[in-house]
């Protein structure tokens, strides 16, 4: 019993320094941070100036158009979430510590999220506005794609560790990981067009926390086993 | 000893052998279930009361349709006695699975949108089990790119194993989509637990087509599976031994 209480918190002290390392690398490269960000505001703005900038056309699209544009950003960041450390060995290190791989993948994963998703959704009410998107869908859209792009993070990860040992990743990861998040886009979209629509968003809503819940538990196994397999190349 | 078969199923070898006396048996049965089941079902069932004759690609759009989730869950099934077995054959039939798997959803998915113009206007609705079916074959697409994309066989046979395992979590909403969400598609019509909504008179063409396409796809994973094992081991001896004859002649 005290062996295992022991293990236990090996394992969340190893879990929170690989979190702060990962978290102070992270904030250190700062065009890690505000590319994505950065990419969304722009294709949004592009938006109007391809489809017209009529206000009723664009409320009619904003909340599909800021879920896509999230997607995207968190695909393009994903694919440089293990790379580094492949590159330059630690990546295997990692694998040959004794504690499972899930820890670190679930850490990665969540500094990924803190750095691209969370700004995306906090900056995602002021977009909301820009296109015309009506008041009722500001708090649901930001709560949406706050818990959406953790589960895109999530899976993301296991695309990411397929395939890290590719030379060129970039169109392969997204077509292997695009089928995957079609879910969450359906549900995230749905939260804001039920809450615009005035009904209530809560079934939505709790369904992209089921597959968030779902996502923290069983992607970083599928992540770890995938870079268990990479590593092999 | 009771085990021996087990062994043996994992041999590329054995499985090469062992299904050269299968091949004209599966073909012909499927064949003439297919021949059957057309000729029945396109020449001799009943004109539908609302569709009239269009209704008829039922005959080709189900059984392409079950075999395309199907055809997902045996290669899903076969990468994960790879991954957990580690057994060469059953990530061969994996990778034999995906492009069969591939052209039976386009196949439903081409079927439904001809099905689609006479019946609902449109060629293509964003209907959950059209949608879904669309998602179904990218992950297909997905599975075939990933394992073509790494110079050493065993990674790509690892990786897209487990990329085709991480997919099935999608297969059963893609299943239960038209119960679910109540769009332009209309529900399951075939029910194994309850009778189906369906006459008899279409109903036998129809389970006939769906046999024959089963048969079929036994047949083409075979076969497949039997070149991609060549292709693999053309470097060993009972390969350059089946082919010796041939090179000399």
């Amino acid at each position: 019993m005290k062996i295992e209480a022991a293990t236990a918190s090996v394992r969340v002290a190893g879990f929170y320094t690989l979190f702060r390392t990962e978290l102070t690398l992270a904030v250190r490269r700062r065009s890690d941070i505000f590319n994505p960000l950065l990419f969304f505001v722009t294709v949004l703005a592009m938006m109007p100036l391809g489809i017209g900038p009529e206000p009723e056309m664009l409320a009619r699209m904003a909340a599909g158009l800021i879920w896509v544009m999230a997607l995207l950003a968190t695909l393009l960041s994903q694919e440089s979430l293990f790379r580094g450390d492949y590159e330059d060995g630690s990546l295997e290190q990692l694998a040959l510590q004794p504690q499972p791989l899930y820890f670190p993948v679930l850490a990665k994963a969540l500094v990924h999220w803190l750095v691209t998703g969370l700004p995306l959704a906090l900056l995602s009410p002021l977009l909301g506005m820009m296109l015309n998107l009506g008041e009722a869908g500001y708090w649901p859209l930001f709560v949406s794609l706050a818990l959406g792009t953790a589960s895109l993070s999530l899976i993301g990860a296991v695309g990411a560790a397929l395939t890290v040992a590719l030379r060129r990743p970039g169109l392969l990861l997204a077509l292997i990981i695009m089928p995957l998040y079609v879910p969450v886009l359906i549900f995230g979209t749905g939260t804001v067009q039920a809450a615009l629509d005035g009904y209530s968003y809560g079934p939505q809503m709790a369904i992209l926390g089921a597959i968030l819940a779902a996502a923290a538990a069983l992607a970083p196994l599928a992540a770890a086993g995938a870079i268990r397999i990479s590593l092999e190349n | 000893m009771s085990w021996q078969w087990f062994h043996r199923l994992g041999s590329p070898r054995w499985f090469y052998q062992k299904t050269s006396a299968w091949l004209p048996w599966l073909g012909a049965a499927s064949l003439i279930l297919l021949s059957v089941g057309i000729v029945w079902g396109l020449g001799f069932a009943p004109q539908d009361a609302k569709q009239g004759n269009s209704y008829r690609i039922i005959y080709i759009h189900v059984p392409a349709a079950f075999l395309a989730l199907a055809g997902y869950y045996i290669m899903a099934f076969c990468g994960a006695i790879g991954l957990i077995w580690k057994m060469k054959l059953s990530f061969v039939v994996m990778r034999a699975a995906a492009p069969i798997g591939a052209a039976l959803t386009f196949i439903a998915l081409f079927t439904g949108a001809v099905w689609g113009k006479p019946t609902w206007g449109t060629y293509w609705v964003w209907d959950a089990r059209i949608t879904s079916m669309l998602i179904l074959f990218f992950l297909y697409l997905g599975v075939m790119a990933l394992s073509g994309a790494f110079s050493r066989e065993q990674s790509g046979d690892k990786a897209s194993a487990l990329l085709a395992l991480v997919g099935t979590v999608n297969i059963p909403i893609i299943y239960k989509s038209v119960d679910w969400w109540f769009t332009l598609h209309q529900p399951a019509t075939l029910k194994l637990t309850e009778a189906s909504t369906i006459d008899p008179s279409m109903f036998y063409p129809l389970i006939t087509m769906i046999a024959g396409f089963y048969l079929f796809y036994a047949w083409v994973l075979t076969l497949h599976t039997r070149s991609l094992i060549l292709q693999r081991e053309w470097r060993t001896q009972w390969v350059r031994e089946l082919f010796a004859p041939a090179a000399r002649a």
